[in-house]
């Protein structure tokens, strides 16, 4: 594997499924009594969020604690230099404090590829712009796998089965990032999406693009909603909330379409009554819950297998 | 390289052995060139000129100064990214003898204090020319029209007028400016960039930007610009210039508008006759630019509408900034690239190791043509510059160039500017 993890296309096919099968081996730990393993004792975990993201930085940071490591949470809200201090600034100062791994979130896509150019340890990136967020790729593999292959599905990829993306691609990170892991993993991807939301260059990625939700609906195994950002609705991306909410919403009666194994995700937050009907999320066909919990295990495995990896210092070796 | 004997005559230069493939003229043969008294006053093979000091130029070509019809100075207001100073040190050691200095400094070149002031700073840097370029419309605000007859009437005799940096997008305003400047043969210079299709952009829209999530800028953007303005330059009968065309369907519009027999010309850049979005890959704002870096397809494009006049001219859109303003994300960084330097060496690469463009191509590209339209009198005359192609030792104060590691053609060897060396081994003479 490789030293970092900024984009889902770092992954081959067989980093991808040793990190799914890592992260199902530690799913085990979650039910002993003491779920601390001391693999990563004496590391330095730093989590630098440059955007509010509670669930994503405190599933990094349960993640890293479950593994011994020590965790430093860097909040730096604002990221221009006008504003305070630049992120070549910031990185030169976690380089300082000796952070193993740097855990990155910023508005600006490409933040974590730069920042790797700037520290030594591993940089994890738990979404940079409009670029991608692989962990949350990683999870949701996880998830697909687990519904429908079972837990017991160790070194199974995910050949053949359908998951359908819908909603503002073009924003999306974690469409981004799902696009390239799913395909990787073999499965048939799908974006569904009015044509403002979807990139002009779609044609390049490895999946099908369609303009029409029900049509896919009955051959899909996952469906996958995006969320829809607030400052999307009023930038002509498209008529209205309601019309789009009409057209690309997952409510009961759109979900009766799917097969009866399907599942719906959604890596939240999400608009209930926007992108996914109430009755949506809290069905039995909902893994949202299990989602988050599903994040903790695998970002443990991605950890793992990237600073576990690598040799100890020389002085612990001597000691 | 230079002869250190003896000098008697101080302005009398004899460059030997020279090949002058720049006046147009068949004769790839060697041959002798002397400058006297600020000017070529014979051109031959067994020239002789006593007390002359003499340049063996033995294996170089021949060009006229080059002229650079795009050129941010930064001074006033940004000295610590180029001073007037070293920016024309810049242009010398890359084959310049005028660099035409963009308007949007701080405070921006709107007045006629301003643009006396910026070629005054080129007149004591003595490097090479300067030619202020006036601001389109007041502090480039694109709601007002600046003083544009005073600053033709200033000493620093404006005839290019731009808000380069930005686009002048109000269709009324950009017809009267065109309208106006008929009074005293000025041309706009136009930025095209609709700023409504390009809020946020950041890439050339397509499969480099849908990868990478970098907010897309779309060809059109700049073209539905262009064939805007051609329309107007036609409708009131006067002169556009389209700055740093990008996309290969600019160039069409362009040829079209040619076609008509309009008053259209255009320029590219170095860096995208060689370099493509693919460089973005890494996110390295040293590749960040406006217009954006566009696709192989777009580089083949310019490359030929350059070669067949569609496009008239390369101009660097030398664009210096401090390391700071490019030490970081991508969206946060400063748009530009410096240029100055390596322009002739691109071209090199881009154009005549083609066979796309000779060297008389070159000379024409690079230095009559931006002279004519820039209306610049004594420069554009070939020859004047015996250049083999640019140097690297940096005089530029800026260090954001896309060509850094790059194998490039050529070198200058030496710049004369009205007779005087500005450049001699690749150096500030």
């Amino acid at each position: 594997m490789k030293r970092h993890l900024i984009s889902a296309a770092d992954l081959s096919r067989a980093d991808a499924l040793l990190i799914l099968d890592t992260a199902e081996e530690l799913a085990s730990l979650a039910d002993r009594p003491i779920k601390k393993l001391p693999t990563l004792r004496g590391r330095t975990v730093v989590n630098l969020f440059y955007e509010d993201s509670t669930r994503t930085r405190i599933s990094f940071e349960a993640a890293a604690k479950r593994l011994s490591a020590d965790v430093i949470n860097f909040s730096a809200k604002g990221s221009s230099v006008a504003k305070g201090e630049s992120l070549k600034d910031t990185a030169l100062t976690l380089e300082a404090m000796g952070a193993d791994a740097v855990v990155i979130r910023h508005g600006a896509s490409g933040a974590a590829h730069r920042l790797a150019g700037w520290v030594q340890g591993s940089v994890l990136n738990a979404g940079d712009g409009t670029h991608e967020h692989p962990t949350q790729a990683l999870l949701d593999a996880f998830t697909i796998r687990r519904r429908l292959k079972g837990t017991g599905a160790r070194g199974a990829a995910l050949d053949g089965l359908r998951v359908t993306i819908v909603g503002d691609v073009l924003h999306s990170r974690v469409a981004r990032s799902n696009v390239l892991l799913l395909s990787t993993l073999g499965a048939e991807v799908t974006l569904a999406a009015p044509p403002t939301l979807l990139p002009l260059a779609v044609g390049s990625w490895p999946c099908e693009v369609s303009y029409d939700l029900d049509s896919e609906l009955p051959k899909s195994d996952v469906v996958m909603m995006l969320r829809v950002q607030q400052e999307r609705m009023n930038a002509a991306y498209f008529p209205s909330v309601r019309e789009y909410s009409r057209r690309y919403g997952l409510d009961a009666a759109r979900m009766a379409r799917l097969p009866g194994h399907a599942i719906v995700m959604h890596p939240g937050p999400m608009n209930r009554g926007v992108e996914i009907a109430a009755e949506v999320a809290d069905s039995v066909r909902s893994t949202i819950v299990e989602q988050v919990a599903n994040g903790v295990t695998t970002r443990m495995a991605a950890l793992y297998l990237l600073l576990g990896g690598m040799e100890f210092p020389a002085t612990e070796v001597a000691q | 390289m230079t002869d250190s004997g003896p000098v008697t005559d101080n302005g009398s230069w004899l460059i030997k052995g020279v090949t002058i493939l720049a006046s147009g003229q068949q004769g790839d043969e060697p041959t002798s060139i002397l400058i006297d008294g600020g000017s070529v006053t014979a051109i031959g093979p067994d020239l002789d000129h006593p007390g002359a000091r003499t340049l063996d130029a033995g294996g170089l070509i021949a060009l006229p100064g080059l002229v650079d019809l795009h050129t941010h100075l930064r001074e006033p207001g940004r000295e610590d990214a180029e001073t007037v100073e070293t920016g024309t040190a810049a242009a010398a050691l890359g084959g310049y003898a005028a660099v035409h200095a963009m308007a949007n400094t701080d405070p921006v070149a709107d007045t006629a204090g301003v643009v006396e002031q910026v070629w005054r700073l080129g007149r004591t840097a003595g490097h090479c020319d300067v030619q202020p370029v006036g601001a389109v419309t007041v502090g480039l605000g694109g709601a007002r029209l600046a003083e544009l007859g005073t600053m033709a009437d200033s000493a620093a005799r404006v005839r290019v007028f731009s808000d380069d940096g930005r686009c002048v997008s109000d269709p009324l305003l950009m017809r009267r400016a065109l309208e106006y400047v008929k009074a005293f043969d000025g041309v706009i210079a136009q930025h095209a960039q609709d700023p409504r299709l390009t809020e946020g952009a950041q890439l050339n829209e397509g499969e480099m930007s849908a990868r990478l999530g970098l907010a897309g800028w779309p060809a059109v953007a700049e073209e539905a610009v262009i064939a805007r303005d051609c329309l107007l330059a036609a409708h009131v009968g006067s002169a556009l210039h389209v700055c740093h065309v990008s996309t290969a369907g600019s160039a069409e519009i362009i040829r079209w508008a040619k076609s008509k027999g309009w008053r259209v010309t255009a320029e590219v850049t170095p860096h995208h006759l060689l370099l493509t979005d693919e460089l973005a890959a890494g996110y390295d704002p040293v590749f960040k630019v406006n217009p954006p870096l566009r696709t192989e397809a777009d580089v083949a494009e310019l490359r030929r509408a350059l070669a067949d006049g569609t496009i008239d001219c390369v101009a660097t859109d030398h664009a210096p900034h401090p390391v700071e303003a490019k030490e970081s994300e991508w969206a946060e960084a400063a748009f530009g690239m410096t240029g100055l330097e390596t322009a002739l060496r691109v071209v090199q690469r881009a154009m005549v190791d083609t066979g796309l463009l000779d060297w008389a191509g070159v000379a024409d590209r690079m230095s009559v043509r931006p002279a004519r339209i820039g209306r610049l009198t004594g420069h554009g005359i070939p020859p004047a510059a015996p250049a083999e192609a640019v140097t690297t030792a940096g005089a530029s104060k800026s260090r954001n160039t896309p060509f850094a590691g790059m194998e490039l053609p050529g070198r200058v060897v030496a710049t004369f500017l009205r007779g005087v060396p500005t450049v001699l081994d690749g150096k500030l003479a």
